[in-house]
């Protein structure tokens, strides 16, 4: 070569640049939620005060759970839309469980292993058959929405003396053990997914499901796990919800499949897969919290904080693409 | 610079209809164009050559306004053009055909030619007939084989192409830019494509076409231009053409010798493959790889090489076969299974089938090892980073880091990629199909000396190749498919030389 510094250069600066991708990629949306939060605290007294930032990240919690299991799914360029149903379901059940007391010590394990076993199903149902995961889904949503009136038997369930409650109402030192789950549930999402072979193999169908296949990835073990992981999730999102609550009721978790998908695209996941980060969906699910919070705070009609949530999710969407345009070439 | 002398077809009119004075495009990071010129007079076929990465695409990009320049000029018989959009360079006259054609399959071959100004009767109803019966007038200006009325679904890759030429000349296109246009084309679709391009170009059209087949450039082209790392390098006319000094001003180095020499493989029997049959095409295929050895499986496109390949991959399902290791019955109903047992397959359909575009190159190269390198699920990631990197740098992988995402890479440093993860497991046999689409002539010469390098270790390698010389340059012993069945043997111990006439004679049966 004839100028090798030079070269050394240019590819240095491509490294700095790819680096540099990387990083906005991971910080994702942060700078919005930043932005959102500093105009809360100039706009309202109450809200950066310790008790209600912690308020803040507890009613996230179980948003939080949701999406993370969400963010699995989505990255395999799936979509989970029975979460809410599912969440309702274990809600009823443990509450079931927990009202009988030969059977109280069942119901958290109860609770998540028929998450999971939904989730399993529907992950087998997807890869063997070929189905879409939305029409899949969104069969399960309605059944198990069914499902939940069925075992609440029409009623609200209501234990006052329920042997788990001190999951939705005490504390691990100063956090709530709502929110200790929801980091906890973070954590070890972002460690499967960015050390384990399991992870990079998410990665991997989602990004091209043919290559997957003919690079011997198990494919079908990749998506049973991701819908697994999601209906466990929900489970978890059930036992936290009755616990907070005392008591269940078939209704229970409507429309939550929404803020996990808000929360999960806030977050910079791509929606046809292979791309995105669980932190990126931690933030997504603060987001929506935050909005929710401080709208409220400042005695924002609930249909209008409606119509400032739907708008935010847009545009944050927007200026992410507009942010990130032109690296994708 | 260019002489004033008339080289090109006598109906070349006497001011250009397209030049390009100092073009400038940058890229994060990348300077993909520094200046470049090109001159296009109307009626000739202007071949426009140089490796991958050399600028040529965006080039095009910008010409078909999908782009803008960042600096130069473009004049469009002589006047200053800017285009903003793809729709302003069409009615310019400008018509692109892309190497990944754009028909919509669901849609009819007329609803395709007219997509986007469709015909309309009291302004809202679309006029089908009238649509239909137009398209057709052009089909049959084309010699096209379908009606305008079919569905493009059913149509083969040569007849889309066909469609998309309709198009442009339904926009009055007076330069039609062809990208790679005879990639996915048999040999028979490509003579009929050039009959095509020939007709066009009595019609007084200028055609910009980019290939990377030297063959087809000599055979029609009347003038090329080369480029280079993103700058022009020269032009040359017909009577001025020879490869080498194409290639010299392609690489601005003399290339060694293309093919790395041939060794005779005389180990053991490797693969077995018996009596494979799939439900459609693929009937009684038997052959055999020895140690070391590069088998060529050549035949015309369709011939079912692909579909064999998948067969003994386990990608698709088959109805009778027995695939034999070492001697040892193996059972292969999956690619995994094909994994565990040794065997590699490199797909044609590199994009859609074996790069991960998104991942970075590390992960491309480590993604059947995260498996075998983990302890309990986890990854060694120091153990992963070490081993892509020695496997990066044998095969002179050239990406800025093992960080970028693959989907920046060319297609020869893609190619890389699929080969290095391969190796990573060390299989005992490797089918490479069409290893060298789409791939510049240094990456080329590149991939055929692994190819031999693994040979010489003891690898079994099944070479799948359109291109008959580059099969005839690496192979020692080719079989050859004709519509599903392996028709017959040369080189090796049958006394039939290798040679173009030998290989098309069983490929075609004449």
């Amino acid at each position: 070569m004839a100028k090798p510094s030079s070269s050394q250069n240019t590819v240095s600066t491509v490294a700095r640049k790819e680096l540099m991708r990387s990083l906005i990629q991971v910080a994702g949306m942060l700078p919005v939620l930043i932005v959102i939060c500093i105009l809360f605290a100039f706009l309202t007294e109450s809200f950066l005060t310790t008790n209600n930032l912690i308020n803040v990240v507890r009613q996230a919690s179980i948003n939080i759970v949701l999406a993370a299991g969400m963010t699995f799914v989505i990255l395999t360029g799936g979509i989970d839309l029975a979460v809410g149903s599912v969440l309702g379901m274990t809600a009823v059940l443990s509450l079931l469980f927990s009202l009988n007391p030969s059977l109280s010590w069942a119901a958290i394990p109860f609770a998540l292993l028929s998450g999971a076993l939904v989730g399993v199903m529907t992950g087998c149902i997807v890869h063997f058959f070929g189905l879409p995961p939305f029409i899949v889904t969104l069969g399960t949503y309605t059944a198990l929405r069914g499902a939940a009136y069925l075992f609440a038997g029409g009623t609200t369930l209501i234990n006052n003396d329920l042997s788990f409650a001190w999951i939705g109402n005490s504390y691990l030192g100063p956090m709530p053990w709502l929110v200790v789950i929801a980091l906890a549930v973070i954590l070890i999402s972002a460690f499967i997914l960015h050390r384990t072979v399991l992870g990079v193999h998410i990665y991997a169908v989602g990004g091209n499901p043919l290559a997957a296949r003919l690079t011997g990835i198990p494919v079908a073990t990749v998506l049973i796990f991701v819908y697994g992981v999601s209906g466990f999730l929900a489970g978890l999102g059930g036992v936290m919800t009755s616990s907070r609550l005392y008591s269940a009721q078939g209704r229970l978790g409507e429309g939550y499949e929404l803020d996990a998908i808000a929360a999960v695209i806030l977050g910079g996941t791509s929606f046809s897969g292979g791309v995105g980060t669980v932190f990126g969906t931690l933030i997504g699910a603060l987001i929506v919290a935050v909005l929710n919070n401080g709208l409220t705070l400042m005695n924002v009609s609930f249909y209008w904080q409606l119509v400032i949530k739907g708008a935010v999710i847009i545009l944050a969407v927007l200026l992410d693409k507009l942010r990130t345009r032109g690296q994708g070439a | 610079m260019s002489t004033s002398t008339k080289a090109g077809p006598s109906n070349r009119g006497d001011q250009p209809i397209l030049t390009v004075r100092g073009v400038t495009k940058s890229f994060p990071g990348v300077r993909a164009l520094k200046g470049v010129d090109l001159t296009i007079w109307p009626g000739e076929v202007h071949a426009l050559v140089g490796e991958n990465g050399a600028g040529k695409s965006t080039l095009m990009k910008i010409l078909a306004g999908a782009q803008r320049q960042d600096g130069g000029e473009i004049c469009l018989d002589g006047k200053p053009v800017h285009f903003h959009t793809p729709h302003q360079a069409r009615a310019a006259g400008i018509g692109i055909i892309y190497q990944e054609l754009t028909i919509a399959a669901n849609l009819t071959v007329a609803g395709n030619v007219f997509l986007g100004s469709e015909k309309r009767r009291l302004g809202f109803l679309t006029d089908t007939a009238g649509m239909v019966r137009e398209t057709q007038q052009v089909l049959d200006r084309l010699g096209a084989r379908f009606k305008a009325a079919q569905r493009a679904a059913h149509l083969s890759i040569a007849e889309q192409q066909q469609v998309e030429i309709a198009r442009a000349l339904f926009y009055k296109s007076r330069i039609l830019v062809m990208d790679e246009p005879t990639t996915a084309l048999s040999d028979r679709e490509t003579d009929r494509l050039f009959e095509v391009v020939k007709q066009l170009r009595s019609e007084g059209m200028a055609i910009i076409y980019i290939s990377h087949r030297m063959a087809e450039i000599y055979s029609m082209a009347d003038r090329l231009s080369v480029f280079r790392d993103g700058e022009y390098v020269g032009e040359l006319t017909r009577p001025e053409f020879s490869s080498e000094r194409v290639i010299e001003m392609m690489v601005g180095r003399k290339l060694e010798d293309l093919y790395p020499e041939k060794t005779h493989a005389a180990g053991d029997v490797v693969l077995r493959v018996q009596n494979m049959s799939d439900k459609e095409l693929v009937k009684n295929a038997s052959f055999e790889i020895r140690a070391g050895e590069v088998l060529g499986l050549s035949g015309l496109v369709g011939a079912g090489r692909t579909e064999l390949a998948r067969l003994i991959f386990g990608a698709d399902e088959k109805v009778s076969g027995e695939v034999h290791l070492n001697g040892k019955l193996v059972d292969i109903k999956h690619p995994i299974d094909a994994v565990m047992n040794g065997i590699g397959y490199v797909p044609e359909d590199r994009k859609h089938a074996g790069v991960f575009l998104q991942m970075s190159c590390r992960d491309n190269i480590a993604m059947n090892i995260f498996q075998r390198s983990a302890k309990a699920g986890i990854i060694d990631f120091k153990n992963i980073n070490e081993r892509s990197k020695a496997q990066a740098r044998a095969l002179r992988l050239r990406a800025a880091s093992l960080w970028v995402r693959a989907g920046g890479l060319s297609g020869g440093n893609q190619q890389k990629l699929l080969l290095a993860r391969w190796l990573e497991i060390n299989p005992k046999v490797l089918m490479l199909d069409e290893p060298t689409r789409g791939v510049d002539i240094g990456a080329k010469a590149e991939i055929y000396s692994v190819i031999q390098q693994l040979a010489s270790k003891g690898m079994a390698v099944l070479f799948i190749s359109s291109e008959l010389p580059e099969i005839i340059g690496v192979c020692e012993r080719v079989i050859v498919m004709r519509e599903g069945v392996i028709t017959g043997e040369v080189g090796g111990d049958t006394g039939i030389e290798v040679t173009q006439q030998n290989i098309m004679k069983f490929a075609t049966g004449a």
